[in-house]
């Protein structure tokens, strides 16, 4: 397939994914009333609006965000840490937001509804911004930042936000262990105006930042020291996509929870049909990541509806699968 | 300005990890002038050029780039005059080997139709256009060395894209055969004579001594000997280099001294 085909045609695909998201649920709704209510034309149906603007557009809205910024997020980690296996998970920025959520659930469970939901959104950010900026720190010397490192040090820290999070699952009760797990599994189901804004402040910086840096991207393929011989700043390029992963990565997580194999699987997929060069890969992935968040929120709302099922588990049970099968062609995939 | 000097070394020192690498080396190269450097393993010859790209902190002396001290190029500047093809390449992402090539465009904005053309043209000097198409990572590791090299060439292609041009390869023919070796040899130093100043690091003396204008000999990060190729490779030389007995004879063609082992 050629690249600015893949590229067209996701973006075809993904106004139909967020019209179909609107109208699937608990309630299916008509698409004329969904396109009416959206463009404001039509007779007015006050249920269907209601539904619409309070519940199902913003959860779309924010779905298509966290799955493209995750995607594209994970497509510059696989990047910059040259390993096709690297996800954003790797710099720390989940077990640190984890183990934030978790110390939230735990020590300021009586605060429950919307403000406690924000307080653990707030915890899981900063559990991942502390946990990014040690990774960095330990990883950063006078002769720069060395990527092995980064990615010994993202398991180190991983591991202590991991047994810190134990040990607060440890000292939880019963009702903080359930929201931990449904935390950790990951969901859209917060999803509400003020948390689209936000999540979309942070994505329209990424969405500049990171394809910005798709040429210094496909040199840092070479090696870091060929990177820097065609004359690209490798260390300013590390720092700014180290930083921006970490917002984008840690955004997502406090509003979705840790939502597995998106930001690892929707790369490889894109790469494995238009090839590496990050100048198509960036873009597509991050709408590839926006479509597959997309269909597996819209499943995980309507299988067992009115019940939901945390997406977390779709995404893995949908990706897991794909990443089964790479593995098996790894050699003419050349991991 | 035709006689300038394209790079100038001066009284060179570099220490790496409390080791001293690089021990007072002077050397300049001209436009059009090919550079080998010949020596043991660990002997200095790749910190050379790496030290002279700017991987490395000098510990004494300077380095020159068509007149100009090379710490005053900006990374995108340097980029464009000087370009290293390393021992061995770290790319394990499956980039078409048109892609590869292209990257050498990277510090350069001469527009993708130019970029095209220099592409196939670097491709066709490194017997690399049957595998264009290909992807890089499934070929062997002759032809990776050899797409790579067009990767370093088509970097430093035009002489409009920077005056000063200096190429600088790492042993670039140690995973080829005999024939890609008289090749790529023969294609440098037609890039040479473009006005494109090389420096040449190469274990195969003959090899070195048959294509370079001037040679120098590391031991240990000094300077063992330093000239032409006949006044270099000598037994007295090669003795003190390589710890072995070695006999030298003029090739019968080009008169160029050919190693012959004891």
């Amino acid at each position: 397939m050629s690249r600015g085909g893949l590229v067209l045609l996701l973006s075809a695909i993904l106004p139909i994914c967020l019209l179909m998201a609107v109208m699937l649920g608990a309630v299916a709704l008509p698409a004329s009333g969904v396109l009416g209510a959206l463009t404001g034309l039509g007779t007015p149906d006050t249920r269907l609006a209601l539904i619409v603007d309070y519940i199902r557009l913003p959860r779309a809205l924010l779905t298509a965000l966290v799955g493209a910024l995750l995607a594209i997020c994970g497509a510059a980690m696989q990047g910059l840490f040259r390993n096709p296996l690297a996800d954003p998970s790797l710099i720390g920025v989940t077990a640190g937001a984890s183990a934030g959520a978790s110390l939230v659930i735990v020590f300021a469970g009586t605060l429950t509804g919307l403000a406690g939901l924000s307080l653990v959104s707030l915890g899981a950010f900063a559990g991942g911004t502390v946990a990014v900026m040690l990774v960095y720190r330990l990883a950063t010397g006078p002769a720069g930042t060395s990527v092995a490192t980064m990615l010994l040090a993202g398991i180190a820290i991983g591991a202590i936000a991991g047994s810190l999070t134990s040990l607060l699952e440890f000292y939880a009760d019963n009702d903080m262990l359930r929201r931990i797990s449904l935390w950790r599994m990951g969901g859209l189901d917060g999803a509400n105006w003020p948390r689209v804004a936000v999540v979309a402040g942070v994505a329209l910086v990424v969405f500049a930042v990171v394809p910005a840096q798709a040429r210094a991207l496909n040199a840092l393929l070479l090696g870091e020291s060929e990177a820097r011989h065609l004359g690209v700043a490798v260390d300013a390029v590390k720092r700014r996509l180290v930083l921006i992963v970490a917002a984008g990565v840690g955004v997502s997580v406090a509003v979705a929870g840790a939502i597995a194999f998106v930001g690892l699987v929707v790369p490889h997929i894109v790469r494995l049909l238009i090839g590496p060069d990050h100048r198509w890969l960036l873009p597509a992935s991050a709408l590839a990541g926006a479509i597959l968040l997309l269909v597996a929120d819209t499943l995980a709302r309507i299988v067992i509806a009115p019940t939901e099922l945390p997406v977390g588990l779709l995404t893995a049970l949908l990706g897991a699968p794909f990443f089964i099968s790479l593995l098996r062609r790894r050699r003419e995939y050349d991991l | 300005m035709t006689s300038a000097n394209t790079l100038t070394v001066e009284a060179l020192s570099v220490t790496l990890g409390g080791r001293t690498c690089l021990h007072d080396v002077s050397v300049d190269i001209r436009a059009g002038e090919v550079l080998a450097v010949i020596g043991p393993n660990g002997a200095g010859k790749s910190s050379l050029i790496h030290t002279v790209i700017g991987d490395h902190r000098l510990s004494a002396g300077q380095i020159g780039l068509a007149g100009r001290p090379l710490a005053d190029y900006a990374d995108r500047e340097r980029a464009c005059h000087i370009a290293l093809l390393p021992q061995a390449s770290a790319l394990t992402f499956p980039f078409r080997v048109r892609d590869v090539v292209l990257l050498g465009r990277g510090p350069h904005a001469s527009g993708a139709r130019i970029d095209a053309r220099i592409v196939e043209a670097a491709c066709a000097a490194t017997d690399v256009t049957h595998l264009m198409d290909r992807v890089y990572t499934q070929l062997s590791g002759g032809e990776k060395q050899r797409a790579q090299l067009a990767r370093v060439l088509a970097q430093i292609w035009r002489a409009e894209d920077a005056g000063a041009r200096l190429l600088l390869l790492d042993e670039p023919v140690a995973a080829l055969d005999l024939g890609h070796q008289q090749q790529i040899m023969t294609r440098v130093r037609a890039f040479a004579r473009d006005g494109v100043a090389v420096m040449i690091v190469l274990h195969d003396i003959t090899l070195a001594a048959r294509h370079a204008d001037q040679m120098l000999a590391l031991r240990d990060g000094a300077v063992i000997a330093q000239g032409t190729p006949a006044e270099v490779v000598t037994p007295a030389h090669l003795q003190q280099l390589f710890d072995i007995q070695a006999r030298v004879i003029a090739h019968p063609a080009s008169g160029t001294p050919v190693v012959l082992h004891a």
